[in-house]
């Protein structure tokens, strides 16, 4: 009686266990049959997004322009991730899409090193990378798709407030750390941009909020109690973007000080609507997705083979050029206003 | 007549293990339940799912286990006295950054790595000194160390990644044995396994994790002890946790201060998948070398077949759970099939 009962318990735990398995394998014949049959043909147009991680709007939305770009070539779109933005598990999907045979990877990786052997062991084997949003090493991948150069970024914060302060005035910078390796080159050429091409425009003083919100909406107040003159913010940094525009919209200054600089949508939209920031750049993820994957489809089809001075059309954005280095530039960043930040949820 | 009955009772008991032929008692338990689910599982997945069959998911698969399998040893043992290590992750994160800082640093690799096999040993001191000498529960003692170690890690290094390895090295840890598809590294985890194999299950040592496990004070009334065995788990812990580190290192050529945040919770949920009972006393590593399989096998397979993280998720989640509950269930129900013994004793005794 007791044998019987023990076998029974086992029989019962894997008869559950085998279901498990099989309903996993039922997701399976679901998803995973668009793959097209094994080997890296040129017209294996099967492409898979590996973006950061998944539930993440901005890739979401990335991942949306990619599935527009393959859905017009007529290819396969595929998005896989980890739940958590780690090397380590980018490396698991990497080696699963080798075994898969996909026809080309597009990465935004979460190191520079660490997903290097994967990515060169898909390459071995015939797979396509590209590398969009967060570059690798230029040796592991075949094109990485750059959103925006530090001289882009740096002139259209330029452009934006001096178009809406009127070209003349006192303007000041909120960074992020007074140590942050890119926004201080891109302040470095805000400020050759103005100094070459507004001379009534002056910077009188560039303050750092840590990238920390509070300590970005209490540099704002002291930023404007310094400076009573002060006609324009511009703020290279998601978070100080947000809070200089959270201190604005509550403060007697809402219209009169300017702001602009990199923000999100999402985070921007309310300050946007309510008229305390007329405008602000980011790149739009959307295009960045639809361009890797038109890149990806030129290397699968051995149109380009990522060397400088390759060309390829990518649908309604036009014909791009590699660059040096295999890098591709999607172009001047996409700047945000009322009329079409109804358009983005990221 | 009470009495009598009481006595067949208990030597009832005395036999009860043994009232069933060797292969039945070998076959018949949880582990070999997770090991046959292991095979099934598999060929199945190399039925339905195309790329698993391909010889290379057997390197794939095991570099991925690897530093799971190599930590779930000293925690099987740790968890068959009934204490838990949470910190284990934070070790692998801390050796790994001290091994790139160091070799950053210029010392030799050779050195950086024997530093911070030093430094897991280290850790898994502290560990050990705060639950057996200061006697406080090793869940609380290492949710702390676990938060103090990765600080220590990602204080270190920061948000930057060490990469620069020498490719000796790098190489060998993702290296194959001949044309094959086996790992060089598993060779490393084989000889551990044996060692940890004897450890359990051939020695005084071992016979006294059970023990302590199944009753602290009785242990101690035997002879074992029960401190010093509980120190030398969590330094055991410590060491291979920071040697898992340093593979980790390795294989991906990279030292980050939130490399393998989380494999903590992988480690426990294969030891406790592979038959360990979280209240310690029981378990067995063919069990536990079973569960991380397991683990590995279906996410691999689930990834091949395009399945999403979260949903990959959900269904290891559910079979641990799933796991725990057929545990107690059986459990429940080997209880209530002694009860046919215990009716009739009740109604004889009222009888009599």
């Amino acid at each position: 009686m007791f044998q019987k009962k023990t076998r029974a318990g086992a029989l019962v735990a894997l008869t559950a266990a085998a279901a498990l398995v099989l309903t996993g394998c039922a997701v399976d014949s679901g998803s995973g049959g668009g793959e097209s049959t094994d080997g890296a043909g040129s017209d294996n147009l099967s492409i898979t997004f590996l973006p950061k991680n998944l539930g993440n709007p901005y890739f979401d939305t990335s991942s949306a322009g990619a599935k527009e770009a393959i859905g017009e070539f007529d290819g396969t779109f595929a998005e896989v991730g980890p739940a958590e933005a780690t090397p380590d598990a980018q490396v698991s999907y990497i080696n699963t899409l080798t075994q898969q045979g996909v026809g080309a990877i597009a990465v935004s990786a979460n190191d520079p090193e660490a997903i290097c052997d994967a990515l060169n062991e898909a390459r071995d084997a015939g797979i396509k990378v590209v590398t969009f949003d967060s570059d690798t090493n230029p040796d592991c991948r075949d094109l990485f798709i750059n959103q925006a150069t530090a001289e882009g970024i740096a002139k259209v914060q330029v452009d934006e407030i001096t178009k809406q302060i009127g070209d003349e005035g006192e303007i000041a910078i909120l960074s992020a750390s007074a140590n942050a390796t890119n926004q201080n080159a891109w302040i470095d050429l805000m400020k050759a941009e103005l100094e070459a091409n507004h001379p009534n425009v002056k910077l009188v003083d560039v303050v750092y909020g840590d990238d920390d919100d509070q300590t970005s909406f209490d540099k704002t107040a002291a930023l404007l109690q310094t400076h009573p003159n002060l006609k324009g913010i511009v703020s290279p940094t998601t978070v100080g973007i947000a809070a200089a525009a959270r201190y604005l919209s509550t403060s007697e200054y809402k219209g009169k000080v300017a702001l602009t600089g990199l923000g999100t949508p999402n985070q921007m939209r309310e300050y946007v609507e309510d008229g305390t920031v007329t405008s602000f750049a980011l790149w739009n993820p959307a295009d960045l997705g639809y361009l890797a994957a038109f890149a990806s489809k030129a290397l699968i089809e051995g149109d380009i083979t990522g060397e400088v001075g390759d060309s390829f059309e990518a649908g309604k954005l036009g014909e791009y050029e590699v660059g040096e280095d295999g890098v591709v530039l999607l172009g001047d960043p996409y700047v945000f206003d009322a009329e079409n930040i109804g358009d983005f949820d990221f | 007549m009470t009495a009598t009955t009481t006595a067949a009772a208990a030597i009832a008991r005395t036999y009860r293990d043994y009232d069933r032929p060797l292969w039945q008692r070998v076959l018949l338990t949880r582990e070999m339940a997770i090991v046959a689910l292991v095979l099934v599982v598999a060929v199945v997945a190399a039925a339905t799912v195309r790329g698993f069959g391909q010889p290379i998911t057997v390197t794939y698969l095991l570099l991925d286990v690897m530093p799971i399998l190599l930590i779930a040893l000293p925690m099987t043992l740790i968890m068959i006295t009934g204490e838990i290590d949470l910190s284990v992750a934070s070790i692998v994160g801390l050796s790994s950054v001290l091994t790139g800082v160091l070799t950053a640093g210029g010392l030799p690799f050779e050195v950086a790595a024997v530093v911070a096999l030093v430094a897991g040993a280290v850790c898994g001191a502290i560990n050990g000194f705060l639950v057996t000498v200061v006697g406080l529960p090793s869940l609380a003692v290492t949710i702390g160390t676990l938060a103090l170690f990765r600080g220590l890690a990602v204080g270190l290094l920061g948000t930057t990644a060490i990469t620069d390895f020498p490719e000796f090295w790098t190489s060998l840890a993702k290296a194959r044995v001949g044309g094959s598809n086996v790992p060089v590294v598993l060779f490393v985890f084989l000889v551990l396994l044996a060692v940890f194999v004897v450890l359990l299950h051939f020695t005084p040592f071992g016979r006294g994790i059970y023990a302590i496990g199944l009753s602290k004070a009785a242990a101690r009334f035997s002879g074992v002890h029960v401190e010093r065995t509980k120190f030398v788990l969590f330094v055991l812990a410590g060491v291979i946790s920071a040697l898992a580190g340093i593979f980790y290192t390795l294989r991906f050529g990279s030292a980050r201060g939130d490399n393998a945040t989380g494999l903590e919770l992988q480690v426990i949920a294969a030891v406790v998948l592979g038959g360990v009972s979280v209240f310690g006393g029981r378990g067995a590593i063919h069990g536990v070398i079973a569960g991380v399989l397991l683990i590995g096998v279906l996410s691999s397979a689930l990834r091949l077949a395009n399945v999403t993280s979260d949903v990959i998720n959900i269904i290891t989640g559910a079979l641990l759970v799933l796991s725990v509950v057929t545990t107690s269930f059986l459990a429940w129900l080997r209880k209530r099939r002694r009860a046919p013994g215990g009716t009739p004793r009740v109604e004889a005794s009222t009888a009599g």
